[in-house]
């Protein structure tokens, strides 16, 4: 199998690649997959909490380049959503602009979770005392 | 382009392809025709390579001659598992019914195994240990009085390790078992001599020895004792009657030439690639930690080496060796998203299955290209742990295993 021309300039260049200090106030980690199935995603937002859009955001991927492009891909578009803008992201977005083929769609419904728990756990922090 | 993956298949020697042309154009004949030049010039070829496969496995006659009619040519490895397999299920049924194998065999005798399962059989699947050799006691408990074959991979393709075919051969032999030995990585590549090792059929494979794709051989003992197979292909009775069909003369002749060429060659070769292998091996554990080999330290196939790199997923690190030919056991990529089941038989974990890269090296192989290869492998694991969320965990202490996982 080849991989498209995204997805391997994504691989060759990843986006944002590292990490925030995970309790540092505005970030939100979401991390999903494990091991044993080849594929771990780790997605973080820094959210402003003045304007409540995502600042920055930065991955790291055990995967393999598709699972890595995905994840990079979705730091790029993360940047300057708000939060709900950021939750209309869906997997079929992600598998199109890197023509990911059949087998690799689960790539792309990873870096949507993450997205999604990265979310979650700003929103978890931002308000204090409320468990979800 | 560094080609690193001579398990899965080897370019034609030069050599081998010189000896095959003129057996397209000039000498086209066909073996089976008894009464013309060009019949003769073909059977003379064929049987020339019979004698070059026998004397490269040790298979002899009472005199200590190269035996050829012990060897049915078939058209690869494959073919030759399925007959030897289903040949015997066919002849010797009423003598038993029962098969021993191993857990890390090839697909071509797994599935011939549970082929024969749905017909009646059963097969007994000898697990191994964590370098993937069977337990010669088990073997041994595992054969009973209607055990009419035990079939077992001399050199397994994925991590290299080595049967001790001789103590299973003897221990068959004692009772009165068929032994197939699966030597498609073996033959050419470390010494093998049916005699000694008490093999009664042998699988051969063209192109895992630098000759063509399409043609393979399988060694049928004919004394002591006499090896009887239903044929799988009717049609014509070539081959004793146990393989039909019209002989691939040019693929005969490139099969006789690969044994010849590997036969002269074969213990400076081992030195070679051990040494190479051994190079490679030392390069990346000398700059890398976390990283592991799969399969026997020592009894290996030469040109083997199979190594985990923990917190790294395979199908990436392959993506980075760009110009490098390697290959994974990785689930990704494969089409069944399961991670390699010889690893499994190991009792790795998947998180380090899904992380090994297996390196075949072969004869055109050079030192330069081992250096590069290291080169390579080191950069892009190095890169890869600075993107992996594991080996960061990994380096701030957190036990992997201790971790709640939200797999999908």
């Amino acid at each position: 199998m080849s991989y498209s021309d995204q997805v391997i300039n994504h691989y060759d260049s990843p986006r944002n690649v590292g990490s925030f200090p995970k309790d540092e106030p505005g970030v939100g980690t979401g991390i999903v997959g494990a091991p044993e199935c080849g594929d771990v995603m780790k997605l973080q937002i820094k959210v402003d909490e003045q304007t409540g859009v995502i600042a920055d955001a930065k991955f790291k991927t055990f995967g393999c380049g598709s699972a890595i492009a995905s994840s990079s891909l979705a730091t790029e578009w993360l940047k300057g959503k708000t939060l709900d803008e950021a939750l209309a992201i869906k997997n079929t977005d992600i598998v199109r602009e890197l023509a990911l083929p059949p087998v690799k769609i689960h790539c792309s419904v990873l870096a949507e979770d993450a997205i999604r728990k990265a979310i979650g756990d700003y929103q978890r922090k931002a308000q204090p005392g409320q468990e979800s | 382009m560094i080609y690193l993956d001579n398990h899965a298949t080897t370019p034609v020697d030069p050599r081998v392809l010189e000896a095959m042309l003129p057996y397209f154009t000039e000498h086209f004949g066909n073996p089976a025709s008894r009464n013309h030049a060009f019949g003769w010039a073909a059977e003379e070829a064929v049987e020339k390579a019979r004698v070059q496969i026998a004397r490269l496995i040790g298979a002899r006659d009472e005199r200590g001659e190269p035996s050829g009619k012990e060897i049915i040519y078939t058209s690869g490895a494959t073919e030759s598992i399925n007959l030897a397999l289903k040949g015997v299920a066919e002849l010797y049924h009423e003598k038993g019914k029962h098969l021993i194998t191993t857990a890390i065999e090839h697909k071509a005798t797994l599935d011939t195994c549970a082929h024969l399962e749905r017909h009646g059989f059963e097969v007994t699947y000898l697990p191994v240990d964590r370098f993937g050799l069977v337990d010669v006691e088990a073997f041994k408990a595992a054969l009973r009085p209607d055990t009419i074959l035990a079939s077992v991979i001399h050199g397994n393709n994925e991590i290299g390790t080595l049967q001790d075919v001789s103590a299973l051969g003897e221990l068959c032999r004692a009772n009165g078992t068929l032994f197939h030995v699966d030597a498609a990585q073996t033959v050419g590549k470390v010494p093998l001599d049916v005699n000694a090792m008490k093999i009664d059929l042998l699988s051969i494979s063209g192109h895992k020895i630098y000759g063509p794709k399409g043609v393979g051989a399988l060694y049928v003992r004919r004394k002591n004792p006499r090896v009887r197979l239903a044929p799988l292909i009717h049609g014509g009775g070539h081959e004793r009657g146990m393989r039909s069909g019209t002989l691939n003369v040019t693929g005969i002749v490139g099969l006789g030439k690969a044994c010849a060429i590997a036969e002269a060659e074969l213990d400076a070769e081992i030195k070679r690639l051990t040494d190479l292998r051994d190079r490679l091996y030392r390069q990346i554990t000398e700059a890398l930690d976390e990283v592991y080999l799969n399969g026997h330290p020592t009894c290996r196939l030469p040109g083997n080496l199979n190594m985990s790199f923990a917190f790294v997923e395979g199908e990436s690190l392959m993506m980075g060796m760009k110009g490098i030919a390697v290959s994974s056991g990785s689930a990704c990529t494969s089409a069944s998203l399961e991670p390699s089941y010889v690893l499994r038989a190991l009792g790795i974990g998947d998180d380090l299955a899904h992380t090994s890269i297996r390196f075949g090296i072969g004869r055109f192989n050079t030192e330069a290209e081992i250096d590069e290869t290291a080169r390579v492998v080191i950069e892009q694991v190095r890169r890869l742990r600075d993107m992996s969320p594991l080996y960061e965990m990994h380096k701030d202490g957190i036990d992997l295993t201790t971790v709640k996982w939200q797999a999908h």
